[in-house]
């Protein structure tokens, strides 16, 4: 992700609780293939999901998104899929830290959910920490990261920043 | 100088410092690390990527074969190999090849891979199971994990604790699993989010250390990122039978800030079971009496152990399956495995109509040997009953504990063992 970048995309919405099962099930994770893990992204709510979605849509869900198993293809399926940020009430630790590290931009705002249609265009400025409903234009703020993980987020993710402690680049 | 919660012990300590509070972002030194055949994998591809050569601590590593294993397809197959040659390269005396395996969180308790005290982290969400032995275990994702086999550390957030104290004695029937699935219902599936979970209490010395493993293995379930029971007799009895080490344990002080106490009285608990989609959906046995199923899963890293199926097996001795019903069971471990045939609870399995499985993940995450069909249901003692988790979107799954399962296998419909003639 590159900070502070805007993102620009349609509401794709979902509810409390979404788990990395239904993410992507079990069974198609013995790959590391982004964009074959992208074609499964959501199968177990909406199987339509990927060819559904356009390229950066926003998934706007309910509290404790991507509860469950570690398996870190639930943020990569999502990438895979094509989606641009995912915006949640909240969202489960291992998914939180999975998605940061992987380059999958996410950020907390308890109201968005219910002010969201499916397909609605949304835009986020990263660097303000807003988000805009741009029909009603109506504004949200997202929670600012951690000073912590803004190192990591700054530095490209995690492989840059743990390339940078090796002293490789 | 202020009182600690056992976490923040834990954590302030690993981090070279006296103090921790909840939100603190820490740097901590980890002890232990595990990664099994689904994680493993990318993990390597991502400390490649890294630039890495070399492990930094070759004996903190441990690489598990489980959930695919013995290799389900030719997927499964080249995943198992990249964490088999890996292993090699990297000199990792902590490599678990089938045969000689399980299901890592089972493992890691029954070898003693972990030590009360100890910072432990794992490509897996159970990894919070070996808080039962008194150490800081949280999962972690693939990536953080390869930052881990880089570096040596990881950084952590100070999570704030809820304290569960367990009073009385459990009635029959009636096991941990109960006591987790009550904690659930009672708190939800986010209402431990980013909190540990600190067991303490007077019924806590009455729950041996397999009873233990299964309470903290679902504190994740709860959302929470460490489930842990202080070290008391039963850590000390269960880490000496092989000559481990109590050197590094803690324990919570006296006048530690909780976020909640969440008082449980274990001798008013019933059998409880999870009812579709969530861990949290709980309800008593006796108000779902009658809902058929078509599988019944005895296994997993919550209720795979040895007290797991001599408890089924009681049941199940000199009964048969219910026609229509399919019964898997799989030992945790080749460990439990080896004795359960040795105690003859696995002939006693086989008479009444269970396929025994070889140790692995299998069925509870609907990889293999137990995948549910389209519309059929089945009763689990694992952890989890999302959509989907055990096979086709239009499955469902109910959780509970051994005695219900194997009730409820051969009555072919929910039961306790009390209803069966
Ligand atoms: S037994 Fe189930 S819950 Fe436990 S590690 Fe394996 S897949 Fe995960």
């Amino acid at each position: 992700m590159k900070p502070g970048a805007l993102l620009r995309g349609r509401a794709r919405v979902f509810g409390d609780h979404v788990d990395t099962d239904v993410i992507i099930p079990a069974r198609h994770c013995a790959t590391l293939d982004v964009d074959e893990l992208g074609r499964h992204a959501m199968e177990g709510l909406d199987p339509g999901f990927p060819s559904r979605i356009g390229r950066g849509d926003i998934v706007v869900a309910g509290r404790n998104f991507g509860c469950g198993s570690s398996r870190e293809t639930a943020p990569l399926a999502l990438l895979g899929a094509g989606v641009g940020a995912v915006v949640a009430a909240s969202f489960a630790r291992i998914f939180f830290r999975n998605a940061l590290n992987v380059g999958l931009p996410i950020f907390e705002c308890p109201d968005a959910v219910a002010a969201c249609g499916e397909g609605d265009a949304l835009e986020i400025d990263p660097s303000q920490g807003g988000l805009t409903h741009l029909k009603t234009g109506r504004a949200f703020p997202l929670a600012p990261y951690p000073d912590q993980l803004l190192r990591i987020v700054d530095a490209g993710g995690l492989v840059p920043y743990v390339r940078r402690r090796l002293g490789v680049d | 100088m202020s009182a600690r919660t056992l976490s923040e012990a834990l954590l302030a300590r690993a981090a070279g410092r006296r103090d921790a509070s909840p939100g603190d972002l820490l740097t901590c030194q980890v002890d232990k690390c595990l990664a099994t055949d689904i994680t493993a994998p990318l993990s390597i591809e991502v400390f490649r990527r890294m630039g890495a050569r070399r492990v930094a601590r070759p004996d903190s590593l441990i690489l598990v074969n489980d959930h695919f294993v013995p290799a389900k397809d030719i997927e499964s197959a080249n995943f198992a190999r990249a964490m088999r040659e890996f292993a090699k390269e990297q000199k990792i005396e902590r490599y678990f090849e089938v045969g000689r395996s399980g299901i890592c969180h089972a493992l890691v308790a029954e070898r003693r891979l972990v030590s009360p005290g100890e910072i432990f982290v794992g490509a897996d969400s159970h990894t919070c199971t070996a808080g039962a032995l008194g150490a800081f275990a949280t999962g972690v994702g693939s990536t953080d994990l390869a930052a881990v086999w880089a570096l040596g550390e990881l950084w952590f957030r100070v999570p704030e604790t809820v304290r569960v104290v367990l009073d009385g004695t459990l009635p029959a029937y009636v096991t941990s699993k109960d006591v987790i699935l009550r904690i659930l219902s009672e708190i939800g599936v986010d209402g431990g989010r980013y909190m540990a979970i600190e067991f303490a209490g007077d019924g806590l010395a009455a729950l041996p250390m397999e009873a233990r493993l299964t309470l903290c293995n679902m504190a994740v379930e709860a959302g929470a990122k460490a489930g842990l029971v202080p070290p008391d007799e039963v850590t000390a009895r269960w880490v000496a039978e092989t000559g481990g080490t109590l050197a590094l344990a803690l324990a919570p002080d006296a006048g530690a800030r909780y976020a909640r106490t969440l008082p449980v009285d274990l001798s008013r608990l019933e059998p409880l079971v999870a009812v579709p989609f969530l861990p949290s959906l709980v309800q008593p046995v006796r108000e779902l009496r009658g809902t058929p199923v078509d599988q019944v899963f005895i296994g997993s890293c919550t209720n795979g152990y040895l007290t797991d199926l001599r408890d089924a097996a009681r049941v199940l001795r000199g009964r048969r399956v219910a026609d229509g019903v399919r019964l898997i069971v799989t030992p945790a471990t080749q460990e439990i495995y080896l004795r359960a045939t040795r105690e003859g609870i696995l002939s006693d399995m086989v008479e009444a109509g269970a396929a025994v499985t070889t140790p692995t993940c299998g069925a509870c995450l609907g990889g293999h040997m137990g995948v549910l069909g389209s519309g059929e249901t089945a009763l689990a003692t694992t952890n989890r009953n999302f959509r989907g988790r055990m096979g086709d979107t239009n499955s469902r799954v109910y959780l509970a504990n051994p005695w219900v399962a194997a009730a409820t296998a051969v009555a072919g419909t929910i039961c306790l063992p009390e209803d069966l003639p």
